[in-house]
């Protein structure tokens, strides 16, 4: 039995160098030139467009077979779960009071407290309690149909053999073909990263030295892009930052700045890191001139203003890339802008960027996982679908402080990228309110009394 | 099933579900019941003056923790009201009656539970509401009144039943309700 072995040896072995041959030169030819030189296949979007097809299908054959078995299917609804009034607390006490003694109006308006004034506060307390604006931007946006994807379904229950079948496929498709191929993908362009920039690094300062830079933190990030399989689509590039301003954009994940790196250069803004991120923030500034800032500088906020005001006089350096919400929140709502950036006087270029869910959720809850973790989820979703909107530079106006800007500038990314544009501070993932919100609330409340008050006392 | 729904904010098995995936996004580091903490981290809640007070209702007895079911529980008295349902006169008070919602109320007001809202914990109450916008004689002659007019036996302080009376006429069913979007 013995003889029969040898062949199938050799032939396992041809097998799999020819293979592996092919594999390289599939990935060379299909991702790494187009990467090195900006172009594409169309590959990926026809991939998209696919999965799109595939996905109502799945999703239809849920409902219907949610149906047939009477199991109603569980629905997010990303407009909030329960009705809440739109009047204003005002006009809701104003009403309840109306309605206790219609007879009191004639004299002079509503009486001046009344024990029932404290239902409208309890029941909007207890309406936030079961649904409010700022907690569900913390945690991943909700889908309205099923991705095949069983962390985004809240309710997979065994519905048809088909939709089982093409999960499973779609299990094996992601994680046996595809996280590998993006890993290997991974590697190599954060080590072509830090190889190239070293090396450009010794060269001496220069427009050679600035041109070959920039096309390799080009060519990297692409490589890296298509490591997630990012399929981007970039809007109005006429309005691409320019040297000597500030990139602002909204935050959604550390993927961020992989996708708008691949499309222009910048100088980033970051605390030093140690381990890997360190060595390739060391590498990175041997090739052109990042902020990176030591964990002690950041406290000092002068400092800090200080090293970006430089940067941004100097017409040679890159723009600087900054995300003033200071923390990811979950790409439905933009929240409050942090005003050092808009302090510092130079023509601000606002970015918006909006993922699209159905493919791949990129919001990192870094209270659920570590980066590592997030980077595996990352690598085996379908893919990451994002559109990214280049806006007309904004200045600061005359008579415009620095949190009017910053609000402007907020309110613009959020209509362009259509987010709801919220007030809150995204520093409350972490933090408690502070009294200044009781305090308006009280202030209103009041308003309400005193004024009767004055009103009674005239008549 | 149907216990379940009668005792419950909830109408439908969606609902619950919702409600379910809310407590489990109040409940930070999944323990699996709710502390004061966990409320406090909603924002809106933060900014409304009693809110200290609605997060205490949560905790009558003294407890320290709120499983899902008492969650659930306590959300059941916003409940709209059930127009259709018949009147048995053995059946145990709905939760969601105008009477239990107006205890509710009360028991925002009457911190010590003695069946009495005193003077004293009005003033609380006026004070949480209106801090630093009235002095405190306006406060304390604002809690004067009130009770002057709704104190019908004397006693210098607001019973159930006065509370009760006092808001005949308030449309309570309304403004006690919060219904689920669909």
């Amino acid at each position: 039995m013995a003889w029969y072995i040898f062949p199938l040896n050799n032939l396992l072995c041809m097998l799999l160098g020819i293979s592996f041959t092919v594999w390289f030169t599939l990935l060379l030819v299909f991702i790494i030139v187009p990467a090195i030189f900006g172009v594409s296949f169309g590959i990926r979007r026809l991939y998209m467009k696919t999965l799109l097809k595939i996905f109502e299908w799945a999703t239809l054959r849920m409902e219907r077979g949610a149906k047939e078995r009477n199991h109603p299917l569980y629905k997010p609804y990303s407009n909030g779960i329960i009705a809440k009034e739109p009047t204003s607390l005002e006009e809701e006490i104003q009403e309840v009071r109306r309605s206790a003694s219609p007879r009191e109006l004639g004299s002079g308006g509503a009486a001046e407290f009344d024990v029932s004034d404290i239902f409208c506060f309890c029941r909007r307390g207890v309406e936030s309690i079961v649904d409010d604006e700022v907690t569900k931007r913390f945690s991943a946006e909700e889908l309205e149909f099923w991705n095949l994807l069983t962390r985004s379904s809240c309710h997979f229950q065994h519905l048809s053999l088909r939709l089982t079948v093409l999960w499973g496929l779609g299990v094996f498709i992601r994680y046996g073909f595809l996280l590998p191929l993006r890993v290997t993908l991974a590697f190599t362009g954060v080590g072509l990263l830090v190889v190239l920039t070293t090396v450009v690094g010794f060269l001496p300062s220069g427009r050679l030295k600035n041109a070959l830079s920039e096309k390799i933190h080009l060519m990297c990030y692409r490589i890296c892009a298509r490591a997630l399989t990012a399929i981007i689509t970039y809007h109005d590039s006429e309005n691409k930052p320019k040297n000597g301003g500030i990139c602002v954009a909204n935050h959604t994940s550390p993927i961020d700045v992989i996708i708008l790196a691949s499309d222009g250069c910048y100088a980033m803004v970051g605390q030093v890191h140690g381990g890997l991120m360190g060595i390739i923030q060391r590498a990175m500034v041997k090739a052109c001139p990042h902020i990176w800032f030591e964990r002690s500088e950041v406290k000092d906020r002068h400092l800090v203003a200080k090293r970006l005001s430089d940067h941004v006089e100097d017409r040679t350096k890159l723009p600087i890339l900054i995300f003033p919400e200071g923390t990811c929140i979950n790409n439905t709502s933009v929240m409050m802008f942090k005003k050092g950036s808009f302090e510092i006087g130079s023509t601000v270029y606002p970015v918006a960027i909006k993922y699209d869910p159905r493919f791949g959720d990129a919001f990192w809850n870094s209270s659920k996982f570590g980066m590592v973790a997030y980077l595996l989820r990352m690598m085996s979703s379908w893919a990451i679908v994002c559109s990214v909107w280049y806006l007309p530079p904004m200045q600061r106006e005359d008579g415009e402080d620095a949190v009017q800007f910053a609000n402007r500038v907020k309110a613009a990314i959020a209509r362009k990228g259509g987010l709801v544009d919220l007030l809150w501070d995204g520093g409350l993932k972490r933090g408690k309110v502070k009294d200044v919100f009781k305090e308006e609330q009280q202030k209103l409340y009041s308003k309400t009394l005193v004024g009767n008050h004055e009103d009674r006392g005239r008549s | 099933q149907t216990y379940l729904f009668q005792y419950t904010f909830a109408v439908t098995p969606a609902h619950i579900k919702r409600l379910y995936k809310r407590f489990q996004a109040l409940d930070k580091g999944n323990k699996g019941y709710l502390s004061p903490q966990d409320f406090g981290s909603v924002k809106e809640l933060a900014t409304n003056p009693i809110g200290d007070r609605i997060i205490g209702a949560f905790f009558s007895q003294g407890q320290e923790t709120v499983d899902f079911h008492s969650f659930v529980r306590i959300l059941a008295h916003f409940r709209p009201l059930d127009k259709n349902r018949a009147k048995r006169p053995d059946s145990p008070e709905p939760i969601n009656s105008r009477i239990s919602k107006l205890r509710f109320a009360f028991q925002l007001y009457d911190q010590d539970n003695d069946g009495k809202i005193s003077r004293d914990e009005l003033l609380q109450v006026l004070r949480t509401m209106l801090e630093m916008q009235v002095t405190e004689e306006q406060l304390e002659s604002i809690a004067d009144r009130t009770i002057q007019e709704a104190d019908l036996d004397g006693d210098n302080a607001i019973s159930f039943d006065e509370f009760r009376k006092s808001l005949e006429k308030v449309n309570i069913e309304h403004k006690m309700s919060s219904r689920f979007l669909h």
